[in-house]
């Protein structure tokens, strides 16, 4: 509609349920964010470039890159907990692991009310914790915490003016290898996508 | 029928089914986020719900038919049910999906069986009114209400 596409920030949704996706989608895009949804925790991280599947689509990330480090800028990750395979805890621990994307808010929605899985949420870094089914007071809860990584994202900037100043302009990915080698993780884990030829597939 | 009568049908007909428990607040939101970019949400969404419960319904009978039931699987089946149906505000399936999970925990079979009856009724139950409601929702619009 009349809102630039840059002006708006975008979540990413994961929900293995339909229904839920559905649910979640309409709430983000009632509150005017740009939306996509994904059914797993590993389709999740495939979109974020952080890719450790075989599986890929290269069409539905052809996307223009957004300045910044993954192709599809993210604003913000809002997960359900209880999924099969890679859980929505599982999914934020490596989101929180990653150089790349840690500064992505994260938030766990579940339909279960169990404190201890709430506190080892937020302890691992989660913004919030909704119960389902979430409601619209609840979305409206999450534009601060994009504000507040938007705002982080940009002292970075200018702090190390260095640090995301690409020598080659076709680079990218070395400079997130390279950041993540210093730090001590594989680099396989932050290997970003690139238009999906540049990326290496493992396996 | 002219548009008056049918508004005064629909509207009584909404209320009983929060009344007696059909339905809850969550149905209530789901409205709330149907407009003119979207005026087919809530019947997608109950749709997509009808497929998902029937799909369930019957993993469940097939679960509970095997010689050693893998409890768990169950409670995976009823784990999602019990979601979605609270995301509908289908507040009587809910329900019936919580006792059933007290039985899975119990590894009740007996339990579990009637329990699955139980849901199954509510579930034909539920989908019979909101099929009347949408039923009622068109002739209203047909009308030119």
């Amino acid at each position: 509609m009349g809102l630039a596409t840059e002006s708006q920030f975008h979540v990413l949704a994961v929900d293995d349920s339909i229904i839920d996706r559905k649910l979640i989608e309409r709430l983000l895009k009632t509150s005017s964010y740009q939306v996509t949804t994904v059914d797993s925790g590993s389709k999740a991280l495939e979109f974020l470039g952080l890719n450790e599947d075989k599986h890929r689509d290269p069409n539905q990330l052809s996307f223009s890159p957004n300045n910044h480090h993954q192709e599809v800028e993210v604003n913000l990750i809002i997960t359900d907990y209880c999924m099969p395979g890679m859980t929505g805890y599982d999914l934020l621990k490596k989101v929180k692991e990653s150089s790349s994307l840690r500064n992505i808010p994260v938030v766990i929605m579940s339909s279960e009310n169990v404190p201890s899985r709430i506190n080892r949420c937020l302890e691992e870094g989660a913004e919030e914790f909704f119960l389902k089914p979430v409601r619209l007071c609840d979305v409206n809860k999450l534009k601060p915490h994009m504000m507040k990584a938007k705002c982080k994202e940009n002292q970075e900037n200018q702090e190390n003016p260095e640090e995301d100043v690409q020598p080659q302009p076709q680079q990218q990915s070395n400079n997130n290898k390279r950041k993540a080698m210093e730090e001590g993780l594989s680099p396989d884990r932050t290997r970003p996508r690139f238009g999906g030829g540049l990326t290496v597939a493992s396996n | 029928m002219d548009v008056v009568q049918l508004q005064k049908q629909l509207a009584d007909y909404t209320r009983s089914l929060f009344n007696e428990g059909y339905l809850d607040d969550q149905f209530n939101q789901l409205q709330q986020l149907q407009d003119e970019s979207n005026p087919e949400f809530v019947a997608e969404v109950v749709s997509l719900f009808f497929q998902d419960s029937q799909r369930l319904v019957n993993e469940l009978a097939k679960d509970l038919e095997q010689q050693s039931v893998d409890f768990k699987k169950v409670d995976a089946h009823v784990h999602q049910l019990k979601g979605s149906s609270s995301s509908i505000g289908a507040q009587r399936v809910q329900k019936a999906c919580i006792s059933f999970r007290n039985y899975c925990d119990e590894q009740n079979i007996e339990g579990c069986l009637k329990c699955l009856q139980q849901l199954k009724n509510e579930y034909s139950l539920v989908k019979n009114k909101l099929e009347t409601l949408f039923k009622l929702e068109q002739q209203l619009l047909e009308a030119g209400g």
